[in-house]
């Protein structure tokens, strides 16, 4: 289990590191390599260079805009795990992070890395794409962004460019007072890949009516996808609306089969765990005070 | 390439490859036997050293990828040569080891919880070495050498906080 030989560099910018990445087809990022070096290690990937962007400074750092707290590429698992920030105002990111990997990989994997390795069962991306996060991309030709949908495009398969870095996650923040996430997903131990996630994240108002909703699901298809349950705005997500939402949602849930679950298996555990989450975060919500801060 | 390591509060250099691990690094450059090999890609936990305090896997981390961070292997531990450290010495106590394989890198998650959390529940500290794989024990011997050890640490009250980058360094020998 050796790595393949390889020329490493480490670029002192962000527009140096996006340039070596653009001159050489044969070149790959390395940040946390928590995902990249086992693939090195069995040979399933064998780049010439490895570039590595796990100092720079533009792509460190946890910081609050307008509606928004944007995630730095290269912030370790771990760290956003234990943010006081991302605690309090990505509440979603900040409950699926346990359920990343181990302690020991957490410490060193990134939260950019997750979203370009674009695992279909990975929670990252799933909040991601829940919460309808936008990816910050740097280029040769500078800053850009993308929707979710449009980045996740197969199982680890992002429409990124050569010479494109994720450089950053901008998670929306929610403005409502009474907010309230769930999570839940099926593997064979924890912390292994999910057959299937399904996190939810609902805002509720004062008579406990549902304000805003977002629901999406994991390790079901090619990709982590969002569920339009919007019809359950103004209702109070009693069970037999949230099904009706769910079941209507999940119908063309485009499930995969593999010799761990079958297609049939990972849509009806869909169902299911959306279930759950959704009331786990109403719970969550109603036990919010009306009054005062998230 | 060359890299300049401070590997247990010494700073060392060596000359590698970029593909060799800060696994194969310390054994077989400065032969540090004590970080195990294991699976060598990132499932087992015996190769788990400290990197600025946290549990890290040297296998999933290059050598040229580890200046400027303290790292604490198995050696680092033990406040002199011939004895051993609390946790360590609660391995021994509890028979939380057969073989010895992966303790290496349970005792340094161990060491890793046990800076922070005082009085950790066994959640805690199922959660702190789930990375860890151990074959001959079934974890609850293991479960319990950590819990003995804090009891300890809370008696005594000598937290042992991993050393890290700001600190002076000591001359290579």
């Amino acid at each position: 289990m050796k790595p393949a030989p390889f020329d490493y560099v480490r670029p002192g910018s962000l527009t140096e590191a996006c340039e070596l990445l653009a001159a050489d087809e044969d070149a790959r990022l390395i940040a946390g390599g928590q995902t990249l070096v086992p693939m090195l290690a069995m040979r399933l990937a064998r780049p010439a260079k490895l570039i590595d962007i796990l100092r720079l400074p533009e792509l460190a750092g946890i910081r609050e805009e307008k509606g928004a707290v944007v995630v730095g590429a290269t912030t370790r698992q771990a760290h956003a795990e234990r943010d006081p920030v991302i605690k309090a105002s990505v509440p979603m990111l900040a409950r699926v992070l346990p359920w990343v990997g181990h302690p020991p990989t957490r410490n060193r994997g990134t939260i950019g890395g997750s979203i370009a390795n674009a695992d279909p069962s990975a929670e990252i991306p799933l909040a991601a794409v829940t919460l309808g996060a936008e990816i910050m991309l740097a280029t040769t030709a500078g800053a850009t962004s993308m929707p979710p949908d449009d980045f996740f495009i197969g199982p680890m398969l992002t429409s990124i460019g050569q010479g494109e870095c994720v450089s950053a996650i901008r998670f929306p923040v929610w403005p409502h007072k009474r907010i309230g996430v769930g999570f839940f997903e099926i593997s064979a131990r924890k912390s292994d890949f999910a057959f299937v996630a399904a996190a939810a994240q609902v805002a509720l108002d004062e008579e406990g009516r549902c304000l805003d909703v977002a629901l999406g699901v994991g390790g079901v298809g090619d990709r982590p996808l969002r569920l339009d349950v919007s019809s359950l705005v103004g209702t109070k997500l009693d069970p037999a609306s949230a099904a009706e939402a769910v079941n209507a949602a999940s119908i063309e849930l485009d499930a995969s089969s593999d010799l761990h679950a079958s297609a049939a298996y990972r849509r009806r555990v869909a169902v299911t765990l959306c279930m759950r989450a959704l009331e786990q975060a109403r719970a969550e919500a109603a036990a919010k005070s009306t009054k005062g801060a998230r | 390439m060359k890299v300049d390591l401070r590997i247990n509060g010494v700073i060392r250099s060596a000359d590698v490859e970029p593909r060799k691990t800060l696994l194969d690094a310390l054994r077989e450059n400065f032969l540090l036997h004590g970080t195990h090999a294991g699976c060598e890609h990132g499932v087992c936990g015996a190769c788990t050293v400290l990197v600025d305090g946290e549990p890290v896997r040297s296998c999933l981390m290059f050598a040229v990828q580890a200046d400027g961070y303290e790292i604490t292997t198995i050696e680092g531990l033990a406040p002199a040569p011939g004895e051993l450290s609390v946790i360590q010495d609660a391995f021994c106590e509890t028979h939380g080891l057969q073989c010895g394989y992966c303790t290496p890198g349970m005792i340094l998650a161990a060491h890793a919880l046990l800076q922070y959390t005082v009085t950790p529940t066994r959640e805690d500290i199922v959660e702190a070495i789930s990375g860890n794989i151990c074959r001959c024990t079934g974890y609850g011997q293991i479960i319990e050498a950590v819990e003995f050890a804090a009891a300890r640490l809370q008696i005594t009250n000598t937290p042992h906080p991993a050393a890290k980058a700001d600190e002076p360094v000591l001359e290579a020998k």
